[in-house]
């Protein structure tokens, strides 16, 4: 891997104590499960699952980023050395697992044992993060969780201001818009990303006005509102599970029938499949049915509950990207494929695609890590650059804030000339505007 | 010719006598005795198998993944792919069905199993070890496989190829037959000793591990793992 920085990482706490051995033998003996004993046991070493790894092909094909070395250099080590570990050994782990894998899962679908090394790479952040070895900035916003459920640290008052900051907005456009707060039995309790309310609060009104068009019953909780998991990435298990109990049990007191997930790939993942088993639901599934807005938006446009105006679709090519979170490890690549026909003229897929995609360099954890980090995602973001280009597409359609700020640096970084865009700013521009949502001076 | 102090034909007998029934029984019961373990252990600390076990996802994982070529890692590298096909396939039927090893199956349990003609198993024991020398070529010259390699998965390798090696000079009488054929036993006897207690278990592992990723990414998400 490019290492264009010798200096030391900064983590939560850049100390010389040593590692406290008992814990981090305490951690490997809770994971060490059937599943994990026989992946490390039965790599053959065949090396197929290197070429999988956008981050191996992207970085010159550096032996040393092949999934099956990464997981061995890692959480392997860990168990050959039966917890006994020091300091320098952990700061290459960090490395590894932080700056060199973004636990897309990919290469578990090519290895021919279907080892699941995103898996064992999350159990070695754990034992990173056990030492204090973590991602400074992913600590800092863990912090905020821990303090406040959401990761931005935002005040209830602060998001409710946003929110009727964000309804007088459209007042000028639109009738009867509104951001019902915790409201009790609505069909959906909406959950967002906290960059939303701090950098995109724009993304929230696009939300109402589409709930508005479509009638929709729906409410934004003061609390739980977060669905993003930042803990997970920072190898918090423990606060992770909180940060995902504080939305299921939000829901579950609102009486809400859904969770619905705003575009962000990670939370639905987070929330969807890994969230039960962090906050320690035995069977594995969410108290309360989670939605990604893919799918809601899907529903609308089949449903015909939204009605696009066809002289506004977009005329110039546009591709997808597939988040991982939302296509591979979410099944959700077909709904989005069934809306871009209703938005875009000229759709370009990109090669793989699907639940073969590539992940854009963004994910894991690394985009909110800062800009120091940013040097190892461009250079393993060139695959997906390479991706886009190929399909000479001008805009990247992606349901995922991550894979957005990432394609927007990548086409920065290599002169893609592309701009990211997200499902409800199309919808929200190429909307036929129905009756009810037009001003008495229109209708 | 042969050394008067050496008694081949006692060594002949305890290797395919109480040597042979030993390892047959540690091949078998060390298999179970792993797989009872995992379980064991899975019921514990594994709940994500059986809160999302779906038979028919884990199956069509399989079966994608024993064809050549079905699978999309396998396109990627299709000579790889299908000399180890070629290697597996004929390490599970020559040993099965090896003529020369009917006559054993038979004598100890007491089965008769097809015979496969003595030109077909030669062929299929040279295309074995070419298949082998290929693949430690590969582990060579691949800088991501190289580096992944150890002492160890050579040495696994080489072992595998010894009872073909050995079964193939014997049956040809190239050498000293008597010797030949004990260290083919005894080869063999170490390779299947091997199999339950390292990767090899990959054998029945593989079975399990690729039904796992095969519901956990389709069943759950309805992403095909092939
Ligand atoms: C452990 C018990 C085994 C015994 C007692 C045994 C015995 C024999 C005997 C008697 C022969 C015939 C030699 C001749 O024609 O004179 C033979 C050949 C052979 N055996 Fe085995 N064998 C055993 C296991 C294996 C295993 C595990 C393998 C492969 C993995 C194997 C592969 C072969 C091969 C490749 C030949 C030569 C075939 C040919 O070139 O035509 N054997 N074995
Ligand atoms: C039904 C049984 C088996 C299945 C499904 C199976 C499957 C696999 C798979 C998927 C791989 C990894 C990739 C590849 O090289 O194709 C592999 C590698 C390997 N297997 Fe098997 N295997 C089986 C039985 C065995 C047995 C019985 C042995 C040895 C006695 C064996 C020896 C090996 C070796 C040595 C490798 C590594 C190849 C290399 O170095 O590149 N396998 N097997
Ligand atoms: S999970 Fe993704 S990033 Fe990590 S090793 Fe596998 S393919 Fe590479
Ligand atoms: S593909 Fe699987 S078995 Fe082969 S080296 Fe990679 S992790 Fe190990
Ligand atoms: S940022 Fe996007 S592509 Fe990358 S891991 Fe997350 S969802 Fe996947």
């Amino acid at each position: 891997m490019t290492s264009p920085t010798k200096k030391k990482f900064e983590f939560e706490n850049n100390t010389d104590a040593p590692v406290d051995v008992d814990r981090v033998r305490a951690i490997l003996n809770a994971n060490d499960g059937a599943r994990i004993r026989t992946w490390l046991s039965i790599c053959s070493r065949c090396g197929l699952c290197a070429e999988s790894c956008f981050v191996y092909v992207a970085n010159d094909r550096d032996p040393r980023l092949s999934p099956a070395y990464k997981f061995s250099h890692t959480l392997g080590e860990m168990y050959r050395r039966k917890g006994k570990v020091d300091r320098a050994f952990l700061e290459k782990c960090y490395q590894i697992a932080w700056l060199q894998c973004t636990m897309c899962k990919r290469c578990s679908m090519y290895c021919p044992f279907g080892i699941d090394v995103a898996t064992m790479i999350a159990v070695a952040r754990s034992v990173c993060h056990s030492q204090g070895i973590t991602p400074k900035q992913l600590a800092f916003f863990s912090d905020h969780c821990d303090k406040t459920g959401n990761h931005m640290g935002i005040p209830v008052e602060e998001l409710v201001d946003t929110c009727e900051w964000m309804v007088e907005e459209v007042e000028d456009d639109y009738e009867g818009v509104t951001i019902p707060i915790d409201q009790p039995d609505a069909k959906y309790m909406y959950t967002v990303n906290p960059r939303e309310p701090v950098y995109y609060p724009q993304d929230i009104s696009y939300a109402a006005i589409i709930f508005a068009a479509a009638k929709e019953s729906w409410t934004m909780p003061t609390f739980g509102w977060d669905c993003t998991n930042l803990p997970m990435f920072a190898g918090n298990r423990t606060l992770a599970g909180k940060q995902v109990k504080n939305v299921y049990d939000k829901a579950q007191e609102l009486k809400a029938q859904h969770i619905l997930i705003t575009e962000c790939g990670h939370a639905y993942r987070s929330m969807a499949f890994e969230g039960p088993y962090m906050a320690g639901y035995p069977d594995g599934k969410p108290p309360v049915k989670i939605k990604h807005y893919v799918q809601l938006l899907h529903e609308y446009l089949r449903d015909g509950r939204i009605q696009i105006d066809s002289d506004k679709k977009i005329k110039e090519p546009i591709t997808y990207q597939d988040p991982c979170n939302v296509s591979r490890n979410g099944g959700l690549w077909e709904q989005a494929r069934k809306i871009i026909p209703y938005i875009a003229e000229d759709f370009r897929d990109m090669a793989p695609n699907r639940e073969h995609n590539h992940c854009c360099g963004g994910g894991g954890g690394i985009m909110p890590m800062g800009p120091d980090y940013k040097p190892y995602r461009m250079a393993s973001g060139k695959l997906k650059a390479d991706q886009i280009k190929a399909t000479g597409a001008k805009f990247v359609i992606t349901p995922c804030h991550n894979c957005f700020d990432q394609i927007n640096d990548l086409s920065e970084e290599y002169d893609l000339g592309v701009k990211a865009l997200s499902f409800k700013e199309i919808i929200v521009e190429a909307m036929i505007v129905p009756d009810h949502l037009k001003l008495e001076c229109e209708k | 010719m042969m050394e008067s102090d050496i008694n081949w034909n006692s060594i002949y007998e305890i290797l395919t006598g109480p040597a042979l029934w030993f390892t047959f029984i540690f091949f078998v019961g060390g298999l179970l005795i792993r797989l009872a373990f995992l379980f064991r252990l899975s019921r514990k600390k594994d709940r994500v198998i059986y809160n999302h076990f779906s038979l028919a996802w884990g199956l069509r994982s399989i079966f994608q993944w024993m064809i050549p070529w079905a699978s999309a890692s396998m396109r990627q590298q299709p000579v790889f792919s299908i000399v180890a096909f070629i290697f597996h396939l004929s390490l599970l039927a020559v040993p099965l069905f090896l003529s020369a090893h009917i006559v054993l199956w038979e004598e100890a349990f007491g089965v008769r199993l097809w015979s496969m003609p003595d030109g077909l198993s030669d062929g299929l024991t040279l295309i074995f070890i070419a298949a082998a020398l290929f693949l430690i070529a590969r582990r060579r010259i691949r800088p991501e496989v190289r580096i992944l390699t150890s002492a160890w998965d050579y040495a696994l390798l080489g072992i595998t190829m010894l009872p073909f090696i050995t079964g193939f000079l014997a049956y040809h009488q190239w050498g000293p037959y008597e010797v030949l054929l004990i260290l083919h036993i005894l080869f063999s006897q170490i390779l299947l000793i091997l199999i339950p207690t390292t990767k090899l278990g990959h054998m029945v592992l593989f079975f399990l591990t690729r039904a796992f990723i095969g519901f956990e990414m389709g069943g759950r998400r309805g992403a095909r793992s092939w």
